[in-house]
């Protein structure tokens, strides 16, 4: 079988949307037989988010390179594409033609689901038996009904990246394990005249993760998973998860023109303000500290970092020790050969995994991966995810981009005074109409 | 080209010269021919290219706007007018609503600001003085930025406690400081003072090129008869300029409708997403894309289209007219 993989004439019409349209079909096929497998020669290509230099687009390369090593036959072609381009404009545009990438990243949760229903992902069920087993819970993120379309190699919880030394000079002696803890600090930092909390609010999804921490914590699993499954949101503990945020918010607890503050870029980002020791806590993912390190002068990740997770709730009704949590994987296209899926599973295996660790871009998820952490932060949030009592997906990529972005307007509405925690729900309710 | 035994009009043969200028020898229905030989082969490259880069893509974004589609597979879930006039249409979006006005603050503040104070500056400029060159691209330099630059640039200037609050500060005004970008009373007019600041250049550079075609003797008999410097430019430099300003008025209202970049950068998505500074093409992305709405984009997208569609018909109708027309008759110089 000889792998001729042409475009044909791709006709992009860019005017308003773009629509992409190609003549004929790569001849690449899905169903070749096992002895098939490292034959004939295969170009896979491979779209992911690393497109800033550093150790992980390095590592990579590396990791394409060292296949290419293993199995002479394949080839891999990488594009490092911006990931919200990548997630909103590219993936989608390039599933629509009969051309798209073999392997590119994949985030989990609805839009799985989209793509999926869409008939555009390779079922791996079958290859992946072992590599599912071993990297245990997350891998359902990509799973839909039960049939594995994606693994991730990355998944840790969020939670509070914090500046040691001027918890010390405020004379906060131990992380916040409560709200209320977190409400003292609040106070004792604004007392030393530092921001007590950077937020990126004017991204919008760092402002949403407040409420989806406090949904988190005033649910029920079952409202939450309703919540998930059955776009039902009449369950009270929405309106309160609201009305904590709002309770917070009061305390004025973040930095000031927060609207107009961005999440990751520059040092007046609300990473680059904790980096540079301006504000005292942030709330954010498991990359935070690669980012931190880019934002610094001497482009080094500070030596004051530390981290806790999200503190419990007195008085809310959900679990306590459920954390909010997302990760990052690869999917195969639907005609991808076969080669694609063997790819897929050496990304994830335990090796490759350590030497992913090594990076400090994330938490591997391959059982005996985590001895390639190196950095005692990233060490203190993987031992924290594999403590949790559960996790949760984080609520815009577990809703999909539409409700998602609905109800991430809706949240930054309460984080501007122009909004309530009912227009929330309202937001959720109706984002799927359009 | 030295050529000029060709006398065939290249521009078409609609214009066609007499026929005693053409070559003889040829009967009147080859020459009919011939002619639409041309026209089709002269306008072919063209039409083909407009139809398939502006006519096609129009026409698919109508129909992809009467649909639900979520953008992946084709757009199945037929929805008529909805994306326009139903309960979640764009017209019944407090937040598009916001887009329109702030669109229509844009342009207000681009006729009402920018013409005038490119004017004021044109006829300063106009004048012979030393150093006219260098204040010239001074005024132009903001126009030949990059958007993007631009946006950027300001964002790092008007952040709290950047440069522009510890100019107010020195200046004694420290009480007006407030967040420039982040306040939501206050980011459009942010924004206003933005592109002012950008395409200022672009009218005074306009206005440059008419004055320098306003006749030398003309300014000349006002000042033998006696005119001062004010009465030239009020009586003569102005009312001579009308169609240069009109044709500037006409840009910069069709710029104004579909402002993108300047705010896509110097603002942030959660100003935006609360109708301070989002206009009809940020709105449209930000849903289209971002949302993954493609058809309510689309939906979007046409709405843009006609209302600079229209605006553009009623300016040329109205305004332009008699440009249009003085086109026709020869030149008074």
């Amino acid at each position: 079988m000889t792998k001729t993989r042409r475009t044909g004439a791709v006709l992009a019409l860019v005017a308003i949307t773009s629509l992409v349209a190609s003549a004929c079909s790569s001849s690449s096929s899905g169903n070749q037989s096992k002895n098939d497998l490292y034959k004939n020669p295969v170009t896979l290509t491979w779209w992911h988010n690393s497109n800033q230099a550093g150790p992980l687009q390095t590592y990579w390369q590396k990791v394409a390179n060292d296949f290419h090593a293993l199995h002479p036959t394949v080839t891999i072609k990488i594009s490092a594409i911006e990931t919200n381009d990548l997630q909103r404009n590219r993936i989608p545009a390039a599933l629509l033609s009969n051309n798209p990438p073999d392997i590119f990243q994949a985030w989990g949760g609805g839009e799985t689901v989209e793509q999926v229903q869409a008939g555009y992902l390779k079922d791996i069920t079958a290859e992946t038996k072992n590599e599912v087993a071993n990297i245990g819970a997350a891998s359902k993120i990509w799973a839909v009904d039960g049939k594995q379309y994606g693994l991730p190699f990355d998944f840790g919880i969020e939670g509070f990246w914090y500046n040691k030394d001027l918890f010390a000079r405020a004379g906060i002696s131990a992380p916040p394990a409560t709200l209320d803890d977190l409400n003292a600090a609040v106070t004792k930092l604004k007392a030393i005249g530092v921001t007590p909390i950077s937020v990126g609010a004017g991204d919008k999804w760092p402002a949403g993760h407040w409420w989806y921490n406090f949904t988190v914590r005033e649910c029920s699993a079952d409202a939450l998973s309703n919540a998930a499954t059955k776009q039902n949101f009449d369950d009270p503990c929405f309106l309160k998860a609201g009305q904590d945020l709002q309770t917070f918010l009061a305390t004025k607890p973040f930095q000031p023109d927060f609207l107009a503050t961005s999440g990751q870029v520059g040092a007046t980002s609300s990473a680059g303000q904790l980096a540079n020791g301006k504000a005292a806590m942030e709330l954010m993912g498991a990359w935070d500290g690669g980012v931190m390190g880019t934002l610094t002068p001497n482009r080094q990740e500070p030596s004051f970092l530390s981290w806790f997770p999200f503190p419990s709730v007195p008085g809310a009704g959900g679990s306590q020790t459920t954390m909010m949590g997302g990760g990052d994987g690869f999917a195969c296209s639907k005609n991808a050969p076969a080669e694609c899926v063997e790819f897929l599973k050496y990304i994830v295996s335990p090796e490759v995994e350590k030497g992913f660790a090594a990076t400090g871009s994330g938490i591997p998820v391959a059982k005996g991966a985590e001895t390639g952490l190196t950095d005692p932060v990233m060490q203190t949030i993987a031992q924290a995810t594999q403590q949790a009592g559960g996790v949760e997906l984080w609520l815009d990529t577990q809703f999909g981009a539409t409700a998602g972005t609905a109800m991430n307007d809706a949240i930054v509405a309460i984080f501007a005074g122009k909004g309530n925690p009912q227009g929330v729900v309202d937001a959720l309710k109706k984002a799927t109409a359009r | 080209m030295t050529t000029t035994e060709s006398p065939v009009s290249l521009t078409g043969g609609a214009t066609a010269p007499p026929a005693r200028l053409r070559p003889g020898g040829f009967s009147r229905a080859a020459r009919t021919r011939r002619k639409w030989y041309e026209i089709i082969g002269l306008s072919a490259p063209a039409v083909l290219v407009f139809t398939t880069f502006v006519l096609a893509p129009m026409g698919f974004a109508i129909y992809y706007s009467l649909y639900k589609w979520s953008g992946y597979g084709w757009p199945t879930e037929f929805r008529g007018l909805d994306n326009y006039f139903g309960p979640f249409g764009a017209f019944r979006d407090p937040i598009f609503i916001d887009a329109l006005r702030n669109n229509g603050i844009i342009i207000a503040g681009s006729l009402l600001i920018q013409g005038p104070l490119a004017l004021g500056i044109a006829l300063l400029l106009n004048r012979r003085f030393r150093g006219r060159a260098v204040f010239r691209m001074l005024v132009f330099v903001p126009y030949v930025l990059a958007e993007v630059t631009v946006g950027i640039m300001w964002q790092l200037i008007l952040l709290r406690g950047s440069a522009a609050d510890s100019i107010l500060n020195s200046l004694g005004l420290g009480h007006f400081i407030t967040g420039w970008l982040a306040n939501l009373d206050v980011v459009i007019w942010t924004m206003l003072f933005i592109l002012t600041w950008k395409y200022t250049g672009f009218a005074l550079i306009l206005f440059l090129a008419g004055m320098s075609n306003v006749p030398d003797e003309v300014t000349e008999a006002a000042a033998i008869d006696g005119a001062s410097w004010w009465q030239t430019q009020r009586h003569i430099t102005i009312p001579l300029l009308g169609s240069t300003i009109r044709i500037w008025m006409f840009l910069s209202m069709i710029g104004a409708l579909q402002v993108f970049d300047v705010i896509w950068v110097a603002s942030t998505p959660a100003v935006r997403s609360l109708g301070a500074s989002n206009t009809m093409a940020t709105y449209m992305v930000d849903h289209g894309f971002n949302e993954r709405q493609w058809g309510y984009g689309n939906a979007v997208a046409v709405i843009l289209f006609v209302i600079s569609f229209l605006a553009a018909l009623i300016f040329q109708r109205f305004v332009l007219r008699r440009d249009i027309d003085g086109a026709r008759t020869e030149r008074v110089s």
